[in-house]
């Protein structure tokens, strides 16, 4: 098989299993009627990204894989998701910011990604950008809002984006299978995604009157499979009836 | 025109089977009966989301999450129908929110059992979906034309849940021994409660006769749960696990199953508050509307002063 391809659909499919995953532990639990529909939705469209993603990976690892197998039986190690998208729904501010930053960069990949010399991965790309062109919406809508609101919405923004862009710098670390797959024409090329994204957020925190945050990228390694403490947790609901009751149908 | 002569033509615009509109003349008890039910109802699909949301992050397959996702937020959208339809009898959502988080309104018992298994997703989405669809069938034809109209929007995507749950039973019926006693297991638990969600014997509903009279209701509880028991019972059968009913038995003559007396005791105790679950689902929107009240805060704020900026443009 294709290591590098597969493990390029894997970092694409985890990032939006595991946002998917943080999104999906608010059902119900919204501020509102309108917000919990929303944040459902943009969890539904990102489990439906990861389906495609991992159905593909299974095509390409063969044997039994099924996208199943892959989202629900691989080990914490062999996860590949950035760390900001592990970060815990502290306060809405926090299910926000996360949502925005990682809005901001997905467009931009799954703009670049619809040129893919990889038929497959430039099709999803494709059906992808428009989902995540509503969500890219919906979380700078709710920045400006929180961020011009109260006093109150607007401290809880800041922090939250204090928290959240540090982790930023992760998105763009180059992996030995990212420049493989970006010199094949299959990926994307960082670099270019990241000065635009940055330019991109700077300009909207300005406009809605937050604070760049001056804080150092957190040393974050994700994209080798080194999570923070709470993917543990994560993984304990996500895989626990696959690892309670393996190899059945359902 | 006198009250009564009002009441008489109200009376005979649902006699002759016309839809009540919100802005018509009508009996205050009429409308208050209205608030209490469509708002009960709103609440119920808030509420509802918080059992099976229970199993979101622990669905067993990825086509599961989807499914269990989209038919959590269809119930939310429910609520919002609901909520709107109450909104045109003069009442606001927050009040209605007010009202349960207060203990005042009431929701269906069923959701104050707790989801204790996977397979809890099938039985709610086959019994508590299939008792819920008996009883809003009827009510798509009810006098109130807000509500009525909700119903039919609401039925048709009841009835897709109602085949995923039973859809979900019949896959853990046809897998592993281990899989087919978790689906016995939650038809154990939740048959009850299920029966229980079609209210009191018709002796001992007292509400029952005037709502038939103003259609709000057109069938009476005992009706409407014969009706349950005589589909779902078959349905049971197909799957090949048991009511646990003992009494159960088709009765020749009736043309319907004969089944055991229900534990009302238990009904009127999770009524009253003592269920497993009633403390835990109402803390758990309670916390929603505490830690959402400083984003609708913000939203207010936000909304006015963007229509500031818009005024001070324009002047």
């Amino acid at each position: 098989m294709d290591v590098s391809l597969y493990k390029y659909l894997l970092m694409l499919g985890d990032n939006s299993m595991i946002l998917g995953h943080r999104l999906s532990e608010l059902c119900g639990h919204g501020p509102n009627l309108e917000t919990d529909i929303a944040l459902t939705n943009i969890s539904l469209d990102l489990f439906g990204q990861v389906r495609s993603l991992f159905q593909y990976a299974a095509k390409v690892k063969g044997g039994s894989a099924t996208e199943d197998t892959i989202a629900f039986s691989r080990t914490e190690r062999e996860i590949l998701n950035v760390i900001l998208v592990e970060q815990p729904n502290e306060d809405f501010a926090h299910v926000v910011g996360r949502q925005y930053l990682y809005d901001i960069y997905h467009f931009l990949l799954l703009e670049a990604l619809v040129g893919s010399k990889d038929e497959t991965i430039a099709a999803i790309a494709n059906k992808s950008l428009k989902e995540v062109k509503y969500h890219k919406r919906f979380s700078g809508e709710w920045l400006k809002r929180l961020a011009g609101g109260t006093d109150e919405s607007q401290q809880r923004m800041q922090a939250a984006i204090d928290h959240m862009y540090p982790f930023l710098d992760e998105l763009f670390h180059v992996t030995e299978v990212e420049e493989e797959m970006r010199a094949q024409g299959v990926g994307a090329d960082l670099s270019v995604i990241k000065a635009e994204c940055y330019a991109i957020i700077d300009d909207h925190f300005r406009i809605a009157g937050l604070q760049v945050p001056e804080h150092p990228p957190r040393v974050s390694k994700g994209k080798y499979g080194i999570h923070t403490e709470k993917m543990g947790f994560i993984l304990s609901e996500l895989q626990f009836m696959q690892r309670s009751y393996p190899n059945m149908q359902w | 025109m006198s009250t009564q002569d009002l009441e008489q033509r109200f009376q005979d615009r649902i006699d002759a089977g016309e839809k009540i509109e919100p802005k018509d003349w009508m009996p205050e008890k009429y409308r208050k009966t209205h608030i209490r039910q469509i708002s009960q109802h709103a609440h119920s699909e808030i509420v509802g989301m918080l059992p099976e949301g229970n199993w979101i992050t622990r669905t067993p397959t990825l086509r599961r999450k989807v499914g269990l996702l989209a038919k959590v937020q269809d119930e939310a959208g429910h609520g919002l129908y609901l909520y709107s339809a109450a909104e045109t009898l003069g009442i606001s959502r927050d009040e209605m929110t007010e009202q349960l988080l207060c203990g005042k309104a009431k929701y269906s018992s069923i959701f104050n059992y707790p989801t204790l298994s996977w397979a809890d997703i099938g039985a709610i989405g086959w019994l508590v979906d299939g008792a819920a669809i008996i009883n809003q069938v009827m009510l798509t034809r009810t006098s109130f034309g807000p509500y009525a109209r909700a119903m039919v929007r609401i039925c048709k995507e009841e009835s897709f849940h109602q085949r995923q749950g039973y859809e979900i039973m019949l896959t853990l019926c046809r897998g592993t021994a281990e899989q087919k006693a978790m689906a016995q297991d939650a038809l154990n638990r939740y048959w009850w409660p299920a029966m229980m969600m079609f209210g009191p014997r018709d002796e001992e509903s007292p509400n029952t006769a005037q709502s038939v009279k103003w259609k709000i209701k057109r069938k009476t509880n005992d009706e409407l749960r014969q009706q349950f028991v005589d589909i779902t019972v078959p349905q049971a059968e197909f799957l090949g696990i048991t009511v646990p009913d003992p009494e159960m038995k088709w009765n020749e003559d009736r043309g319907h199953y004969d089944f055991g007396a229900i534990d009302w005791d238990e009904f009127w105790q999770v009524v009253k508050g003592n269920g497993p679950c009633n403390k835990e689902r109402i803390a758990a929107r309670q916390k929603a509307w505490d830690d959402g009240k400083w984003v609708r805060e913000a939203a207010m704020a936000y909304s006015q002063s963007q229509e500031n900026k818009t005024q001070s443009k324009i002047a």
